[in-house]
């Protein structure tokens, strides 16, 4: 049956939230970081950068022209290092907060559009998630699986789950029984396009602040395991690594402790910016 | 009030069953066997051993069998042994609690001291130059690792300034409270400013509510002097909403501990979590775990209840 009004919103929803986004400088901003840090971790492989595993005689050296970020303790480039990292830190955060959109976000529409006592057993079980401080859950879960950043996109996965279902629901239950749903119902629309054909499109701007903040809880909780010798081993070129070998330097090269961490906070900070500039521009209420 | 407790109590009874099988089925999560994994090795073991140890730990039994035995153990107040000390998980945890507890009191304090008065600030200005600064500074408060943060403090204070007050290990408050709590201050200032930016944050947003609400225009309208009007009309309504959310965040510095206790030697719960997962101390790992989340969902029920206590409209709706 022909939707005409579902089809033709879609692509006017997307433009009208890109130049909403346009006209916030903070999302902006957000959006400028991201990219670049996106852009980065796609090309970094063809990047006139140096091996970030190769060793070589200058240890610890100082950031030169030369070698704009130094050396750590082995001799390794640390601006290759650092743009190779990016690469580590983007591909858990992206395939983890993807995971936990998809499988939180479908639960969230099931339990929420059907409701009853299915919606009452999985809030019980998304309760129990609830239960444990997350980088607990997230440690706990890397601890019986095992430190290898495969793992850590397990964990955040299920760390992110419960809150995509929990912000995905409370939206649906509110939608089912708005009159376009209704309207749907009564011309004979099937429960699963009824929710992916008019509930879904509205709840675009929701989830895309969600995922935003997420991948910024999820930047920092990969760094923090990494730090932690929880994800990636060395010599992987992980900011966490990186930074927890450079405290062993602290008094005689200061840097390797410094790159590593600015490269997080950039990263974290940038889909903060871009979350919190999107989330005023998408809230009326909050404008 | 007495109902609205016993209703949150009686509510928390399914999640704790939850959080218990979930522990439960964290050793099975291992992979390999469960033997091994409590051992942290099999090399030494021939078949006839160990299954006679799956016997003797009761690894034969069928899964709801050896939750209930678990479950009974565990309401006995015995979750086993840590295979690295050999003395009782209870004991090792009871032990390394309070520097955990105190860490997490001291960064909530910091938290509150700091962002809730900026929050303030920054709302009764808003979009003026202080309210910019403020905004920033939380922003950037909020993406500083905390990991990244404790290890330039101990560059700059310790290497550099060489201000570092005490650097011959943690102190305890009974021993020595000036010592504790000298030794305490940066890992508690590193623990604490992610929750103060987010409290200062929280504060502002929930004042600029309250602010915009039309019983604070009535108050004003009236002619209430502004600070009354700001102290018994939006402040009190604000710190209600600033409460739920510092309580549900406050929790999760149980689970930060355990980056600020590693960096800076915190003899803690946290510290001995990530030893026991490094060393494959399964039956630690699982109690800490266990206890630490059943004092995460006690202290969310304190919050709701204080929450109800606060706001009348909570326990009444």
């Amino acid at each position: 049956m022909a939707d005409p009004g579902a089809v033709a919103s879609a692509p006017s929803r997307w433009h009208s939230l890109a130049s909403a986004a346009g006209r916030e400088p903070v999302a902006l901003l957000g959006f400028a970081m991201v990219g670049s840090l996106a852009l980065v971790a796609i090309v970094v492989g063809f990047l006139p950068l140096r091996d970030p595993l190769e060793l070589s005689g200058q240890r610890l050296a100082a950031p030169s022209l030369e070698r704009p970020f130094g050396t750590d303790a082995l001799g390794r480039d640390l601006l290759s290092r650092i743009l190779h990292g990016a690469q580590l830190s983007m591909r858990v955060a992206v395939l983890s907060v993807a995971a936990a959109a998809l499988v939180g976000g479908a639960i969230g529409l099931v339990s929420g559009y059907v409701g009853r006592t299915l919606d009452l057993a999985i809030g019980r079980v998304m309760d129990v998630f609830f239960a444990f401080p997350a980088i607990l859950l997230a440690l706990g879960i890397v601890a019986a699986l095992g430190p290898d950043p495969r793992n850590v996109i397990i964990a955040i996965a299920v760390v992110y789950t419960p809150i995509f279902s929990r912000v995905v629901r409370a939206p649906v239950l509110a939608l089912k029984a708005r009159e376009f749903v209704e309207a749907a119902r009564s011309v004979g629309a099937t429960p699963s396009r009824i929710v992916l054909r008019h509930i879904l499109p509205n709840l675009t701007s929701t989830l895309i602040v969600q995922i935003s903040l997420a991948l910024s809880w999820a930047v920092l909780t990969e760094g923090a395991l990494s730090f932690l010798g929880l994800s990636a081993q060395p010599p992987a070129p992980s900011w966490g690594v990186m930074l927890n070998e450079g405290r062993q330097h602290l008094e005689l090269a200061t840097h390797l402790a410094l790159f590593p961490g600015l490269a997080i906070m950039f990263a974290v900070l940038g889909f903060n910016l871009l979350g919190d500039g999107l989330r005023d521009t998408l809230d009326p209420q909050r404008r | 009030m007495i109902a609205y407790v016993a209703k949150r109590l009686i509510g928390a009874i399914p999640t704790l069953i939850g959080v218990s099988l979930l522990t439960f089925l964290f050793i099975r999560l291992i992979p390999g066997d469960a033997i091994a994994a409590r051992l942290g090795t099999s090399q030494a073991l021939t078949p006839e051993q160990l299954a006679s140890l799956r016997a003797y730990l009761g690894l034969d039994q069928p899964l709801p069998q050896q939750y209930w035995t678990w479950l009974t153990s565990l309401l006995h107040g015995d979750l086993g042994y840590s295979i690295r000390t050999g003395r009782p998980v209870l004991v090792e945890i009871a032990q390394r609690l309070p520097a955990t507890l105190e860490l997490a009191l001291a960064a909530a304090v910091i938290a509150v001291a700091v962002g809730l008065p900026l929050g303030i600030v920054s709302a009764l200005r808003p979009r003026s130059r202080l309210d910019l600064a403020v905004r920033v500074a939380g922003l950037i408060g909020l993406s500083l690792p905390n990991f990244w943060l404790g290890t330039l403090l101990i560059v700059l204070f310790s290497l550099y300034l060489r201000w570092m007050p005490n650097t011959g290990g943690y102190v305890d408050f009974a021993q020595d409270p000036l010592a504790n709590l000298q030794f305490l201050i940066f890992p508690a200032v590193t623990l604490g400013l992610a929750l103060a930016a987010a409290t200062m944050r929280m504060t502002r947003s929930a004042m600029l509510d309250v602010l915009g609400a039309d019983y604070v225009r009535t108050a004003r309208a009236k002619g209430l002097a502004s600070n009354v009007v700001l102290r018994r009309h939006a402040l009190k309504n604000a710190l209600i909403v600033v409460v739920t959310l510092l309580g549900i965040q406050v929790g999760q510095l149980l689970g930060g501990a355990v980056v600020v206790e590693e960096i800076f030697s915190v003899p803690g719960v946290g510290r001995m979590l990530l030893n026991a997962i490094l060393q494959r101390d399964y039956a630690l790992v699982q109690g800490t775990v266990l206890a630490v989340a059943l004092l995460f969902v006690a202290l969310n029920i304190i919050v709701d209840l204080l929450y109800g206590y606060l706001d009348p409209r909570i326990r009444l709706g």
